[in-house]
């Protein structure tokens, strides 16, 4: 038997999707039962989202005012000391994730093997390196407890509909003082999230101005799509940083992905490759987003993006 | 003395397209250009530029890997680090024998501050950082885009999913770098040769006294499956048509 743990990410009262995706990667493990943690002030209402995953075997939560807003620190000792007995411990590839994980692992005396898109056995699984430009198969040691963290593009989300019981287990675990949570700057939108949304529309250096990205904008609410932006778009000031996709911003996998004014740099391309259909429309036929685009259109974006628009 | 140490790692440059050897057993290195991590070097740059402010004394560079090395430890003492440290070994290490070299390093040195890059861009870990926090027992601040000192405490702008963070760690305190922390300057001729009057020390791995074995055993590499190249359609409307009858609009 495979006894595995996911730490459920969670905001105001919200369970992250990603958990559900990762619940998928520990089905993929043979012999798995599956808990989830949630680490929450009061957590009821994540509690209930994690329980209603079809895969899940228990949720324990764990109810601590000293735990939101999340703090790596903070949490690690506690999903340490939770993960005794357990085989596996997973956490979605987000920036929670990537933060608090390696963190466990090391309290843990355990290897991490990051960004988890295959599982091949209980110890073996295939995961990106070189910017996604190579797969590696990584073997952990037989027997020895894991973490790892799931690369959620790579995993569709489990089912609802199950009924794991609830648990609330009590720790006795020192937090440090030391970490302190001041403010976060979350842009509040009635758009899809990017991470989950099934259609998004990116728009990348060629828009030229932070104003001329309202076009945009405008495209993906006519889609009910989410907004997404190459890093010469962040690095330019168009766009905010949240909203960047590729390697070093949100690997995503949406069923419709346009790309406008992106040339396509390789680091981009990592973060859009498992998108159902890819749209490219940019003005240089030459540009390498053609060569992984289902459909191309060559032309000045500025005009095709509102003929678009009034034909949609 | 307050000190800022800042880890750097040798990868293969980011410009060069990486390719998998035929039979699987690696990436072609051969006469393939290699330099620092540049999530690393956005470290070192971060750590001179808070020397130049007059909040940290001095910038000790330290890398982990064969004695070439030595190469790009002194190009980041050209760039201002003002020592370096090699610890030397041919053999691949993971983030935890790393984090836990760089651990002695930390109880040697008293930093009270570690900036290291977010991840290294050859095995996209994003690992050692928050793993040396932990086996120091210090806060993390990981994926910076902003860090300002004020006294015993650093405030870090974070760059996470929901937009930016902000954190307040007491010092010291490991920090990782995001690549909007910063621009690294370019290394000019004549601080190449001031650099070599720099010290630049050589241990031996094994001096440490870690267990640095692999846990992980990389079986195989494999080329990502390509996407195939679609079609080209020649107007707006042609494109909404095609996505219509694919139901995707």
């Amino acid at each position: 038997m495979n006894r595995i743990l996911i730490v459920a990410e969670h905001t105001d009262g919200k369970l992250n999707p990603s958990i559900a995706k990762c619940v998928s990667c520990a089905t993929s493990i043979p012999d798995a039962e599956i808990a989830i943690a949630v680490l929450a002030k009061d957590g009821t209402t994540v509690a209930a989202a994690a329980a209603a995953i079809q895969g899940v075997a228990r949720v324990l939560l764990l109810r601590n005012p000293a735990n939101e807003p999340a703090l790596a620190a903070v949490l690690a000792p506690q999903v340490a000391k939770l993960a005794e007995g357990y085989s596996h411990v997973l956490g979605p590839s987000t920036t929670f994730g990537k933060d608090l994980m390696p963190r466990v692992a090391a309290l843990l005396g355990a290897p991490q093997v990051s960004d988890v898109m295959a599982v091949e056995s209980a110890n073996r699984f295939r995961r990106p390196v070189y910017a996604g430009n190579a797969i590696a198969t990584v073997e952990a040691p037989a027997g020895r407890q894991i973490v790892a963290t799931v690369r959620v593009a790579s995993f569709q989300a489990a089912a609802g509909g199950g009924s794991a019981a609830v648990e609330t287990p009590t720790l006795d675990v020192k937090l440090p003082q030391t970490t302190r949570f001041v403010s976060v700057s979350a842009a509040r939108s009635d758009r899809p999230e990017l991470q989950s949304a099934a259609r998004v529309v990116s728009g990348g250096r060629a828009l030229g101005s932070a104003e001329n990205f309202a076009l945009i904008q405008r495209l993906a609410d006519r889609l009910g799509a989410a907004v997404g932006a190459s890093r010469a778009a962040v690095d330019a000031g168009y766009a905010p940083n949240e909203m960047q996709v590729g390697q070093t911003g949100k690997i995503i996998a949406p069923e419709l992905y346009v790309a406008i004014g992106i040339s396509g740099a390789i680091q981009h391309l990592t973060g859009i490759k498992d998108a159902r259909t890819i749209v490219a429309i940019n003005k240089d036929a030459e540009a390498p987003i053609f060569e992984v685009a289902d459909y191309g259109l060559v032309g000045d974006l500025f005009t095709l993006v509102p003929e678009i628009e009034k034909l949609l | 003395m307050r000190k800022i140490l800042v880890g750097l790692k040798r990868v293969i440059d980011y410009n060069v397209r990486v390719r998998v050897r035929p039979d699987g057993s690696g990436v072609v290195t051969d006469g393939v250009k290699l330099s620092a991590n540049p999530f690393d070097e956005i470290a070192l740059e971060e750590a001179i530029r808070i020397r130049e402010r007059g909040e940290a004394d001095e910038v000790v560079v330290a890398s982990i890997g064969p004695e070439e090395v030595q190469q790009q430890l002194r190009n980041a003492l050209a760039m201002g680090a003002d020592r370096a440290i090699l610890v030397k070994t041919d053999a691949s290490i993971e983030p935890p024998a790393v984090a836990r070299a760089l651990l002695k390093l930390v109880e040697k040195e008293s930093p009270r501050l570690v900036i290291l890059g977010k991840q290294a861009i050859d095995d996209d870990c994003s690992q050692t950082g928050q793993m040396l926090a932990a086996f120091w027992d210090r806060p993390q601040a990981t994926f910076a885009s902003k860090i300002e000192l004020k006294g015993d405490v650093a405030r870090v702008t974070r760059e996470v999913d929901a937009g930016l963070e902000t954190i307040e760690v007491d010092l010291p305190a490991v920090c990782t770098t995001d690549l909007r922390l910063n621009e690294p300057r370019y290394i000019k001729l004549p601080d190449i040769m001031k650099s070599k009057k720099k010290p630049l020390e050589v241990i031996d791995m094994a001096a440490l006294g870690i267990d640095a074995a692999p846990l992980l055993k990389v079986l195989k590499y494999e080329a990502p499956p390509q996407r195939q190249k679609g079609v080209m359609v020649k107007d707006a409307a042609e494109l909404v048509a095609a996505l219509r009858q694919k139901g995707l609009v």
